[in-house]
C-alpha cells in the first residue's frame, strides 16, 4: 500500500551503495555510516530522559523523534563509539530518513535491512536491532503525527 | 609452546599461569615469528575502528559458527578459517576483545575443543590496551595463509550437551547469568535483545555467580585469591568437583569455564553452550525459578 506520494528514493540508493561494494568492503561502509552519524544536539545531550532506548540492539541505543511544523522527521541517536555496528545502523536510519515526511518514513518497508546485504556480514541476531530501531521510529511518528 | 610464557608474577599465582599475556608482555612480542593475535569482539565492527597493530579479526556470529546447524565449524572449517588466518597448529594465538574479554574467552573455548594446542587471553583485553595509550591501527595485516591441519572437534572434555546436564542434575552447576535472568523475571540480558527463550529461570541446583564477578575494574581477572573466594567459598565448587557452566548462549559462561579451568585450575570443567536459549525451550526440562539454587 505504498502511496507513489510516499516513496522514498533514498531507500533504494542506499541499498543500491551496499550492493556495489564486493562484500569484503560492506562493512567499511557500515563503519562510515557510523563515523557520520552527528553527537546528540544540546537539548538531548545528558537528558536521557527524553530518549527511548532501543533494548533490541545488542549495546544499549537511544533515539529521539521529533516532527516539525512542516511535517518533516528529525531523528537523533545516542550511541556509543565503542559500538560501530549499532551507531552504523543508527546512521543509515538517519541517512534514509532524516527530513522526510511522516508519511514517508511509516511507509519504509518493516524488512528494509534485508537490502543491505549484511545479513552474513553482520549476522542475522545483529540486525534484528536495526529492525527493532525503525520499528521503534515509526511507533514514535505516529505518535507524534496524529 | 612457541612464545615464552609471561613470567608476570600476578600470574604465577594462577593455576596455569602460561594461559594469560600482560598487555607489556603483548607489546613486547608484537610481530615475533611464531604469535598471532586475534581481536574478537562483541562488535563485529570494533574492529575496524583500529585494533591492536598486526592483530587479525576472528568473528564469532560469523566465523566459529556453523552458518546452518546451530553448532561450530567442525574440523575442516576450523582449519580453513585457522589457515586464512595465517595460524598453523604451532602458532602461539593470543586473543583479546571488548567487554571483560567475553568474546575473546569464547573463541579461545571454541580453539580447545579443536586442541589448539597454544591460545593465551590478554589480560584485561582490548580496554586494557587502549587505557595504557598502546597504538591501533586501522590497517588488516596481509595474513599470509598458513597450513593448519583438520583435527576433528572434541566434545567430550570441555563441552557438555542437554542430556549431559540432565544427567549431571545434583551435581555443581553454576548459572553465570544476571540475577534477573536466573530467577527468572527476565529471559534475556538487561539492554540486550530477546533470544527467545520461552520460559525463565534456571536450571534446578546451579548456583548463580555472574560471570563478570571474575573481572576487575580495569577488566583484568582478579587476583586467585579473591577467585577462591567467590568460586570456593561463597559458590562452594571444589578443585576436584564435575562443573558444569552456562549462561544464555554459551559465551559468558565461557569467561567462567576460563576462570575455573585454567586460573583455579578445577579438573573437569564443561561449558553447556546450548545454556538458556536450549533449555528455555526444552519441553519437560526441569525449571526452578526465584533465587534459590
Amino acid at each position: 500500500m505504498t502511496a507513489p506520494a510516499a516513496s522514498n528514493p533514498r531507500l533504494a540508493q542506499i541499498a543500491g551503495e551496499f550492493a556495489a561494494v564486493p562484500e569484503g568492503d560492506r562493512l567499511q561502509l557500515l563503519l562510515e555510516y557510523s563515523d557520520e552519524l552527528p553527537d546528540l544536539p544540546e537539548r538531548y545531550a545528558g537528558r536521557p530522559d527524553l530518549l527511548e532506548q532501543v533494548t533490541e540492539c545488542q549495546t544499549p541505543l537511544f533515539l529521539a523523534v521529533e516532527v516539525d511544523e512542516a511535517g518533516g522527521v528529525h531523528l537523533f541517536f545516542d550511541a556509543p563509539r565503542e559500538s560501530p555496528t549499532t551507531r552504523g545502523f543508527a546512521g543509515i536510519l538517519r541517512a534514509a530518513l532524516d527530513g522526510l515526511s511522516a508519511g514517508q518514513v511509516l511507509a519504509t518497508p518493516p524488512d528494509f535491512s534485508a537490502k543491505l546485504g549484511l545479513r552474513d556480514l553482520v549476522s542475522p541476531l545483529r540486525l534484528r536491532g536495526f529492525d527493532a530501531m525503525l520499528a521503534r521510529i515509526k511507533r514514535q511518528v505516529r505518535e507524534r503525527a496524529s | 609452546m612457541t612464545l615464552p610464557p609471561d613470567p608476570d608474577p600476578k600470574f604465577a599465582e594462577y593455576a596455569r599461569p602460561e594461559m594469560l599475556v600482560s598487555t607489556r608482555w603483548l607489546a613486547d612480542h608484537l610481530g615475533e615469528p611464531g604469535l598471532v593475535v586475534a581481536e574478537s569482539d562483541e562488535d563485529v565492527l570494533l574492529y575496524e575502528t583500529g585494533h591492536i597493530p598486526g592483530a587479525v579479526k576472528l568473528d564469532w556470529h560469523t566465523e566459529l559458527n556453523d552458518p546452518v546447524t546451530r553448532d561450530y565449524v567442525d574440523g575442516a572449517g576450523f582449519a580453513r578459517l585457522m589457515s586464512a588466518k595465517g595460524i598453523s597448529r604451532d602458532t602461539t594465538l593470543v586473543l583479546y576483545g571488548d567487554k571483560n574479554n567475553w568474546w575473546a574467552a569464547y573463541a579461545l573455548w571454541v580453539c580447545t575443543l579443536f586442541g589448539h594446542p597454544d591460545a593465551r587471553l590478554l589480560d584485561g583485553g582490548r580496554a586494557k590496551w587502549i587505557a595504557e595509550g598502546r597504538p591501533l591501527v586501522t590497517e588488516r595485516p596481509a595474513a599470509a595463509a598458513a597450513d593448519y591441519p583438520v583435527v576433528e572437534r572434541d566434545d567430550t572434555r570441555a563441552r557438555a550437551f542437554r542430556d549431559q546436564v540432565l544427567g549431571h542434575l545434583g551435581r555443581p552447576l553454576v548459572d553465570v547469568r544476571s540475577p534477573g535472568e536466573y530467577t527468572g523475571e527476565l529471559l534475556h540480558m538487561p539492554d540486550y535483545p530477546q533470544e527467545g527463550a520461552l520460559r525463565g529461570g534456571h536450571i534446578p541446583g546451579a548456583v548463580n555467580i555472574p560471570w563478570a564477578r571474575a573481572a576487575a575494574e580495569d577488566g583484568t581477572f582478579r587476583p586467585r585469591a579473591e577467585l577462591e573466594a567467590i568460586y570456593r567459598e561463597e559458590a562452594g565448587l571444589e578443585p576436584d568437583d564435575d562443573v558444569i557452566v552456562y549462561c544464555r548462549i554459551g559465551e559468558r559462561s565461557s569467561h567462567t569455564w576460563f576462570v575455573l579451568a585454567h586460573l583455579l585450575g578445577y579438573a573437569r570443567v564443561r561449558n553447556y553452550d546450548g545454556s538458556w536459549t536450549e533449555w528455555g525451550n526444552s519441553v519437560g526440562v526441569p525449571i526452578r525459578r526465584g533465587e534459590s539454587p
